[in-house]
């Protein structure tokens, strides 16, 4: 558990961080978003103490940052950043091996341990383990940026736009596997971003920034249908709100359980923009939905993606 | 029409057939050496033709017609091999045939004959030597391969050396004059240099990391160096020479004194210290700030940041620093003899002040061969230290 009371920084007369509190739970996947300059790195970078707070209290667990030696305190927990920072005299391994070796695990459990992430990041571990960063594309990079952030089996993972410099293919599936290593490992995940989809689409709770302030902290779903100011609106974006509306629930949310129809099924965890999408594509107004064992677990109609069940109009209804 | 179409098909090394011709003219109007009654007098030419005699001369050639036709060789493997073996045979085989020449205009002559390299045999060993180094980089040779091709060329003149083959040559007379103090030089050359560079380095390292660390250091220090570096040589000896004296005369006994090594030592570390304060600065500078943000992110303490990741990525830049430092220590070394500091510089200028061309190249060689090997060394460090922050080319992307 993350705890943050009254906390501020200034550099010079600047408050980049004005009296933020919050606090992150166990196993909770948060996302910090604002503009640039709201300090929402500031925050993250107050978290492992690469930047010291002014004032106000920092704790984990209990325990106030403050007391513990900066580095290990670092050591506790992974860091990715977006310009990756991959040590580029090092092979992949070595990179990935850095916090276990600081730690001092034995050798052979940090070569199964990098084996077990090149697996999870989807890279071969023959081919990538003795590989240089500088052979890797961008999107293999910030794998084992990844990798080497997980490798001391942190239970903070702290995240500066990880995924901002890539491509939006990469992109994506990046996001799809760290929404799945969060959901698998129960890491508790404080993730930056500008980018307001990005947010929607992994954040177990999402904290609007602005000014050095925090505007608002809630689910993505009152995000969408509540936001508390012109701002957060406007982060949200009008356009396709029906779209990203849609995307924050789950076909599972709305299926209708107890009826069946034949057809290639959805997986109950599909969002429900990319049913409305399927749809479409196939021409049909009812859908089989699947459960994660591949059972059935109902059918998904056109009629369910327009019903709204709470919050489901445009705030400000004008849009 | 048809001349130049066979030219571009059978012409595959511009360089080899300008080194080729320029040999073959050499061969052909510049006389090998020149043979004087004494060390005083300028001597009579005598060109190639007349020093080729006998078997072993004319195997000494076959490599010269090779070096012919290395222009037409394909550029492959073996192609570059040849051109290689080549232009490094006909340059010991240019020594060798100079060798026995003089050996053999030495009978019959009084003591004080000397047989000296004229400008056809520096033509042509420069041509050689410039046909094989420029193969071997053709050829994608790494520091090793280079230094390789290098130290062959120089084993087959140090084998002639050795066995006594070129001892008629003037140089070698005037060496055998100055065996006692010639190695006492070629020792005391390579000590100021030395001595210079440990102040240079305890000095330039510190410097270099604080320029780095705050720009204020670097806007102070490096004007300074560069002035220092405007500085002839000659003059910045002059101008160390009376404040030093004036402090011996202060501290009698202390061994201070304007001339001898220590104002050379001094003089050479002000000289030394600019591409060694620039580039570990540079060197770090390189390091991306991403890289230390990420190591400081996941708990590596300054210390462990300095020494696994700043050093090993400011290695290579460093070190050509160094390499740079080195060459021109060892070549101001020289002209440091001009204030009694000794060295190899001691026996270039006595040849000069006796027109004794000779001995210049006595003292002038081993300085040249101290620099090559330096930088060689050097350039091998760098390629290590290159190659160990994976940043070679040629590992193939997997």
């Amino acid at each position: 558990m993350i705890d943050f009371e009254r906390v501020t920084k200034r550099f010079g007369s600047w408050t980049a961080v004005d009296a933020v509190s919050f606090t992150v739970a166990e196993g909770e996947f948060r996302v910090l978003i604002g503009p640039s300059g709201s300090g929402k790195s500031t925050v993250l970078r107050m978290i492992n103490r690469l930047i010291p707070a002014d004032e106000g209290a920092i704790r984990i667990d209990g325990e106030d940052i403050a007391s513990l030696k900066p580095e290990e305190l670092r050591r506790r927990m992974g860091y990715v950043i977006q310009s990756v920072g991959l040590f580029p005299h090092w092979t992949v391994e070595r990179n990935i091996a850095t916090v276990p070796g600081l730690l001092g695990w034995p050798r052979a459990r940090i070569r199964d341990r990098v084996t077990e992430l090149l697996e999870l990041l989807n890279l071969d571990p023959r081919r990538y383990r003795g590989a240089y960063p500088h052979q890797l594309s961008g999107g293999q990079q910030q794998r084992v940026g990844v990798a080497r952030a997980l490798a001391a089996e942190p239970r903070i993972l702290l995240m500066d736009e990880p995924f901002s410099a890539l491509d939006p293919i990469t992109r994506a599936s990046l996001q799809t596997e760290l929404s799945a290593i969060h959901r698998r490992t129960g890491t508790t995940v404080v993730f930056v971003t500008h980018d307001m989809d990005e947010a929607l689409r992994l954040g177990d709770s999402i904290a609007v920034m602005d000014h050095g302030r925090l505007i608002q902290c809630a689910t993505p779903l009152d995000i969408l249908t509540r936001p508390a100011s012109p701002l957060v609106r406007d982060l949200v974006g009008r356009e396709e709100w029906g779209l990203k509306r849609l995307a924050v629930e789950t076909v599972g949310d709305r299926a209708r359980r107890q009826e069946s129809v034949t057809g290639e099924p959805l997986a109950a965890e599909t969002p429900l923009h990319r049913a409305l999408s399927e749809m479409v594509a196939r021409g049909t107004e009812r859908l089989p939905v699947v459960d994660g064992d591949g059972q059935p677990a109902g059918v998904l109609h056109l009629s369910d993606l327009v019903r709204p069940i709470s919050g489901g109009t445009v705030p400000g209804g004008t849009a | 029409m048809a001349s130049r179409v066979s030219l571009h098909r059978f012409l595959h090394n511009r360089v080899a057939l300008l080194m080729a011709l320029a040999a073959a003219i050499a061969a052909m109007a510049l006389p090998l050496l020149g043979f004087a009654p004494n060390r005083l007098l300028s001597g009579r030419p005598v060109p190639l033709w007349a020093a080729v005699q006998g078997f072993d001369g004319a195997i000494a050639l076959l490599a010269g017609l090779a070096l012919l036709a290395t222009p037409f060789l394909r550029p492959t493997r073996p192609g570059l091999g040849l051109t290689v073996a080549a232009g490094g045979l006909f340059t010991a085989g240019l020594v060798w045939l100079a060798g026995a020449q003089a050996a053999a205009l030495a009978q019959g002559a009084s003591a004080a004959a000397r047989t000296s390299f004229a400008s056809g045999f520096w033509v042509m060993a420069a041509a050689g030597l410039l046909t094989a180094i420029d193969a071997a980089r053709r050829l994608g040779l790494g520091a090793v391969g280079r230094m390789a091709v290098g130290g062959a060329i120089a084993a087959l003149v140090a084998l002639q050396l050795a066995s006594g083959h070129l001892d008629a040559l003037s140089i070698l007379k005037e060496y055998a004059n100055r065996r006692d103090i010639f190695a006492d030089a070629v020792l005391r050359h390579a000590m100021l240099v030395v001595a210079a560079l440990i102040p240079t380095l305890l000095i330039g390292i510190p410097l270099g990391i604080a320029a780095h660390r705050v720009q204020a250091v670097g806007r102070a220090v490096f004007p300074v160096l560069n002035v220092v570096q405007t500085v002839p040589s000659i003059a910045l000896f002059g101008l160390l020479m009376a404040p030093l004296a004036a402090l011996g005369a202060m501290l009698p006994g202390s061994g201070i004194s304007g001339v001898g090594p220590l104002p050379a030592v001094i003089a050479l570390t002000l000289y030394s210290l600019l591409p060694i304060v620039r580039n570990t600065a540079v060197g770090l500078d390189g390091v991306p700030a991403p890289v230390r943000e990420a190591a400081r992110g996941m708990g590596l303490t300054p210390r462990q940041i300095f020494l696994r990741v700043d050093l090993p990525l400011a290695l290579p830049v460093f070190l050509s620093g160094l390499r740079i430092t080195v060459v021109q220590a060892v070549g101001l070394a020289a002209v440091a003899a001009l204030i009694g500091a000794g060295g190899l510089g001691a026996i270039m200028f006595q040849g000069l002040f006796a027109n004794a061309l000779d001995l210049v190249l006595l003292g002038a060689v081993p300085v040249i061969l101290l620099a090559v090997a330096a930088d060689a060394l050097l350039s091998i460090g760098i390629a290590a230290a290159t190659h160990s922050i994976g940043l070679l080319p040629g590992k193939s992307a997997p």
